[in-house]
């Protein structure tokens, strides 16, 4: 429905469906006695203790919870592939690295709801079997992290984190583990060795964390906002949180960040697959700051290859973005006006991921250098005609050809910018300028 | 080796940590954020009473700490400014708030007053960017800026 059919009378605001997590946005949310009193509670958890570790896992297979930090592995599937036997000790971690650009929902979790995120993690680590978890989480988040500590120590103190939860037996601890400026670190990989005091550098694989992760241990990583869906499956089941899903296969909300040139930028937690892009802009965040022509969405984080602005009647969802090429990612959706030289919004892109590049990997050290050379000079009107064969030809050999994904999110853009924006980069290398200067 | 640098809350912070870790190497981040707390960065000192801690050689300490951009390896100011220019930001004027840094503070990013107060840095995204353009100053955010509030910020800074 466009800004015009509606109907005066009746506010957009009102039609939005109730929600799991937003409509506790607020500092109030923070404390137990909150959760107790309004939330899960540790319910959740207290429910998974009473079954058996396989019933649960099944349980948050049939909720099709599709991990929230970008892949859309399905969570229940992951936890499934940990050895039930292991000599080894197992490991639960939640990611909160939380450095794509555009992304900024898990802050959001932990800081107002903060108990969901710890009894999604102790409901994963009873069902794969660990009895250690780790939060890792950026370094900048300081307050978080503090409000985080304060949440376990309640939690440990009424018996619903650390030995003998609830009187069942199952001890489960929880330490917060905080990174100190990388954006790789948010990779898994990277994270278990910067979780183990090395070098946050991808390991390759396999092993993959299932077998041989933290510490050698099995090991399950699971995005902030997964977690914080979990409580709500257990609670309400497997089957009513799918079916909040408008889509096969991808169950329960999902919060969208918007961000950029629109009139409301913030969270939107929307039932899964059930907006498209231009609902999202148009209606939830009332449209172009200053009523300015869209010119781009990056949809999923600053790795999403970018749509143009014929393409945003596609439903935010994993798999309708991947069918039109692009990615849902992170759910951070970047808009961009007509106002912005989308040049020089690449060159910041790129510049991003040749800085946060770990090096390991040669199509990925070199080849984000070079495209971010390339865009400099474009920029800065010294580009050539044959730059832009040259730039797709440095993306396309990075794509696939490296121990990470952050190749391919260098290389996503690069090539959706320069071949949906071609006369964008051919006008600033003809005119020898950027024509928005 | 020399007298001890780090203070007693260090390591009674450290031997509390101990037992939440299988191995001592994963004490080294926690250990590295615990020394620049108290001294603002990372000496060569510091570096070498934390190798001698966990039980490594410096230059391992060194090879993890450089890799991670928290660390500072050299003093900064008492204030440390941080303003973000990843693509949310700069999308609402980031590059307009850090000129306006460097002109009042008389200062270029990664640079620091003659008098040790201020520090400016750029940063990549802070996950704020619903509330763009954003920066830190120390541990704090400061979201939905414009250079009105950025001076009204800097102002009330003793
Ligand atoms: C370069 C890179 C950065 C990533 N950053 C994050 C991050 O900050 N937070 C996150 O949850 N996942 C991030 N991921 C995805 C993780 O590797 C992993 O897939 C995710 O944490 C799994 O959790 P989920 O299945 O619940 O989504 C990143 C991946 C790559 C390749
Ligand atoms: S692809 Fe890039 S970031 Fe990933 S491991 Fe290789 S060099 Fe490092
Ligand atoms: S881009 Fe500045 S906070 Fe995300």
């Amino acid at each position: 429905m466009s800004e015009q059919e509606r109907p005066p009378e009746q506010p957009f605001e009102d039609s939005q469906p109730e929600t799991l997590f937003i409509q506790h946005f607020c500092e109030e949310a923070r404390p137990l006695s909150y959760y107790l009193k309004n939330m899960s509670g540790y319910s959740a958890l207290k429910k998974a203790l009473g079954m058996s570790s396989d019933e649960v896992i099944n349980e948050v297979k049939k909720a099709h919870i599709r991990g929230r930090g970008g892949a859309g592995f399905p969570a229940g599937v992951k936890w499934s592939l940990i050895p039930k036997e292991s000599a080894k000790a197992k490991y639960f971690i939640c990611n909160a690295d939380e450095s794509e650009p555009g992304t900024f929902k898990d802050r959001d979790l932990m800081r107002y709801t903060p108990h969901l995120v710890l009894e999604g993690m102790a409901i994963g680590a009873y069902a794969i079997g660990a009895h250690t978890g780790y939060i890792y989480i950026r370094g900048e988040y300081v307050r978080e992290t503090g409000i985080l500590q304060a949440a376990i120590l309640e939690a440990e103190k009424a018996g619903y984190l650390g030995k003998n939860i609830m009187g069942t037996g199952f001890d489960f601890e929880i330490t917060i583990h905080r990174g100190a400026g990388a954006y790789i670190c948010g990779e898994e990989t990277a994270l278990l060795n910067s979780l183990e005091g090395r070098r946050g550098e991808p390991r390759v694989k396999p092993p993959y964390p299932a077998i041989a992760g933290a510490f050698g241990g099995p090991t399950v990583v699971n995005n902030v906002e997964t977690l914080a869906g979990v409580p709500f499956v257990l609670n309400r089941g497997g089957d009513w949180y799918a079916k909040l899903g408008r889509i096969t296969n991808s169950g329960g909300t999902r919060i969208y960040e918007v961000s950029g040139h629109v009139k409301k930028p913030g969270l939107y937690e929307l039932d899964s697959g059930s907006v498209t892009v231009r609902q999202l802009i148009y209606d939830y965040c009332h449209g172009i700051l200053d009523d300015k022509k869209l010119k781009a969405v990056i949809p999923g984080g600053s790795s999403a290859p970018v749509l143009r602005a014929d393409e945003i009647d596609v439903v935010a969802d994993i798999d309708p973005m991947l069918k039109i090429g692009s990615m849902l990612g992170s759910a951070g959706m970047i808009v961009v006006s007509e106002d912005y030289c989308l040049v020089r919004l690449l060159a910041r892109i790129v510049r991003f991921y040749a800085h946060e590049s770990c090096g390991q990997c040669t199509p990925c050290r070199e080849g984000t250098k070079w495209a971010q050379d390339i865009l400099d000079r474009i920029e800065g009107g010294r580009g050539h005609q044959q730059d832009l064969g040259l730039i797709l030809q440095v993306a396309d050999n990075m794509n696939a050809k490296s121990l990470c994904a952050l190749a391919d999110a260098a290389a996503g853009p690069i090539i959706s910018f320069v071949t949906k924006f071609r006369a964008d980069f051919e006008a600033h290398i003809r005119g020898g300028k950027c024509p928005h200067a | 080796m020399a007298d001890k640098i780090l203070s007693d809350k260090f390591y009674s912070t450290m031997k509390k940590l101990e037992p939440r870790y299988p191995s001592k190497l994963a004490l080294l981040l926690p250990a590295l954020h615990a020394a620049q707390d108290e001294f603002g960065w990372l000496s060569s000192g510091v570096m070498d009473e934390v190798a001698e801690y966990i039980g490594i050689h410096p230059a391992q300490v060194r090879e993890v700490a450089t890799f991670y951009s928290m660390y500072n390896f050299k003093p900064v100011g008492k204030y440390h400014i941080k303003v973000c220019t990843n693509v949310s930001c700069s999308l609402r004027g980031a590059e307009r708030l850090l000129e306006h840094c460097e002109k009042k503070l008389g200062i270029k990013v990664a640079e620091t007053t003659p008098d040790k107060k201020f520090t400016v840095d750029e940063e990549e995204c802070l996950g704020a960017c619903g509330t763009a353009p954003a920066m830190m100053i120390n541990d704090d955010y400061h979201e939905n800026l414009d250079v009105q509030k950025l001076d009204r910020i800097l102002g009330e800074l003793e």
